[in-house]
């Protein structure tokens, strides 16, 4: 939940945000790099679901990862963390 | 029954952490502060203090781990000297930021280069600017007392900064003086436990001091600003609460020594207003009009006191153990500062000294004052900023 003060009274001493998603918009259009997930390739071993710095990874209920283009800026991480190569980047034109 | 010890004034130091009921230390030792964190950790081992001793690999660690700390509500304490405050600069714009009250002891030590483990107030005058609130202490009581002193203050609502409790090393830190250690009730009922304004909660998650647009940014600073304006009412009214309950008080935000009616007044920080008082002793007894004001706190200034000190005198002359390169002592400008907007403004010299741990004895500021009695009779400073016993 936020609150927007009108007034300086209205503010805290300093600025304190709750967890919410989205807040700053769909930031998955920052994205340059779109990562692709190759099921028969993952483990379900769950490491870049970890890895994430965003949360845009979901864990679905067999452990494999679902990215959510929506919030993914394209970082990568997943890709370079994955054991076996089963997440790639590619360029968003693609 | 209080306690009486004789110690130094960095082991004293680690006495009213203890005291204080601090929770959590993250330190960085360094010359000449580390022997305040050593006592911390033996009274953390021994079980005297019942405290979470962070050891960590640098001064921007340490003060970071504060940061984390007291935002979760606890009573944080550290302790630094120069080229550690100097590398925990940046985070300390982020202790104020987050308006944690978190204290900190600088054991003042000039800055390298040239390497330099003496004492001069470089270090923690370079961080004028952070928000955090500074006390400068004369002697190894008053360290103990400022700090206790510190935590009343920072802590209430009004408030909420930081503050760094200076001493300067070896002439206090290493020097064994007595000091009364008061009954350790007594302290709790003085210093009641901390309750934060906000709190990080794994249960109630949330980030703090994270990005703000312009629209914001300003109002947030003068928040700070106005907590400054408030430390400057608060610390008067808590140093005489604190000294009609335990017996020391140090004149709030300016110690004032024979200054009624005097006709020129000698302000310093630190230590070298006790060597003032005996310079003004010896120069009363000539016959001479002379006063000594200690500049107790610097941020906030005390302006309106330090104006008020030019409603008799003719002359301030400031002493500054610090030079801000390419002007003078921030003692000197803040005092002109302070007179600026008034009538019949007096005359003021600013003079450099003890530079490095150079020793600046009752004799040197006797000399100091009686140069500038010279120029006070003739109406005319001759020289605005003077270095003292500089070689030829």
């Amino acid at each position: 939940m936020s609150v927007i003060p009108k007034t300086r009274k209205e503010m805290p001493l300093t600025p304190l945000s709750s967890p919410t998603v989205g807040a700053m918009g769909k930031t998955g259009s920052w994205r340059t790099f779109r990562p692709e997930v190759y099921y028969s390739k993952c483990t379900r071993c769950t490491l870049c679901w970890v890895y994430c710095p965003d949360a845009a990874i979901m864990r679905q209920e067999d452990d494999s990862p679902q990215i959510d283009y929506d919030y993914c800026k394209g970082c990568g991480i997943c890709a370079n963390e994955c054991p076996v190569k089963a997440i790639t980047m590619k360029r968003e034109e693609e | 029954m209080p306690q009486m010890i004789i110690d130094t004034a960095n082991h004293i130091a680690g006495y009213a952490a203890k005291a204080a009921r601090v929770k959590v230390v993250a330190a960085y030792p360094i010359t000449p502060q580390t022997t305040v964190v050593e006592k911390i950790a033996s009274f953390v081992e021994s079980g005297e203090m019942d405290a979470e001793y962070i050891r960590v690999e640098s001064e921007h660690s340490a003060m970071v781990a504060c940061v984390g700390a007291s935002a979760t509500g606890v009573r944080t304490f550290t302790a630094t000297s120069a080229h550690g405050l100097a590398l925990m600069h940046e985070a300390l714009h982020w202790a104020s930021g987050s308006r944690l009250p978190i204290v900190m002891a600088v054991v003042n030590r000039a800055m390298g280069a040239p390497w330099s483990i003496w004492p001069d107030l470089s270090d923690s005058l370079s961080q004028r600017d952070t928000g955090w609130i500074q006390f400068y202490c004369a002697d190894n009581q008053e360290v103990f007392d400022t700090i206790i002193q510190a935590y009343k203050l920072c802590e209430d609502e009004r408030v909420f900064l930081p503050a760094m409790v200076c001493l300067e090393g070896f002439i206090l830190s290493h020097t064994y003086a007595p000091a009364k250690i008061p009954e350790q009730e007594k302290i709790d009922d003085f210093l009641q436990p901390y309750k934060s304004g906000w709190i990080l909660d794994i249960d109630r998650p949330l980030s703090h001091s994270n990005l703000v647009s312009p629209e914001w940014y300003m109002e947030f600073r003068f928040m700070i600003q106005e907590a400054m304006e408030n430390a400057k009412k608060l610390i008067p009214e808590i140093d005489k609460e604190y000294g009609k309950r335990f017996g020391f008080e140090y004149g709030g935000l300016v110690e004032k020594y024979q200054c009624e009616d005097a006709d020129l007044i000698i302000l310093t920080m630190g230590t070298m207003a006790s060597d003032a008082k005996i310079a003004v002793n010896r120069m009363r007894k000539g016959g001479l009009k002379v006063g000594s004001a200690r500049v107790r706190v610097f941020r906030p200034f005390p302006v309106e006191e330090v104006g008020r000190l030019a409603e008799h005198a003719q002359m301030l002359v400031t002493i500054d153990r610090h030079v801000s390169f390419g002007m003078e002592g921030f003692l000197a400008t803040e005092t002109k500062a302070s007179l600026f907007n008034q009538k019949d403004l007096p005359l003021v010299a600013g003079f450099l000294a003890g530079l490095g741990g150079r020793d600046v004895t009752s004799e040197t500021i006797e000399k100091i004052a009686k140069k500038s009695l010279g120029w006070m009779r003739a109406g005319k400073v001759e020289k605005e900023t003077e270095w003292v016993d500089l070689k030829e």
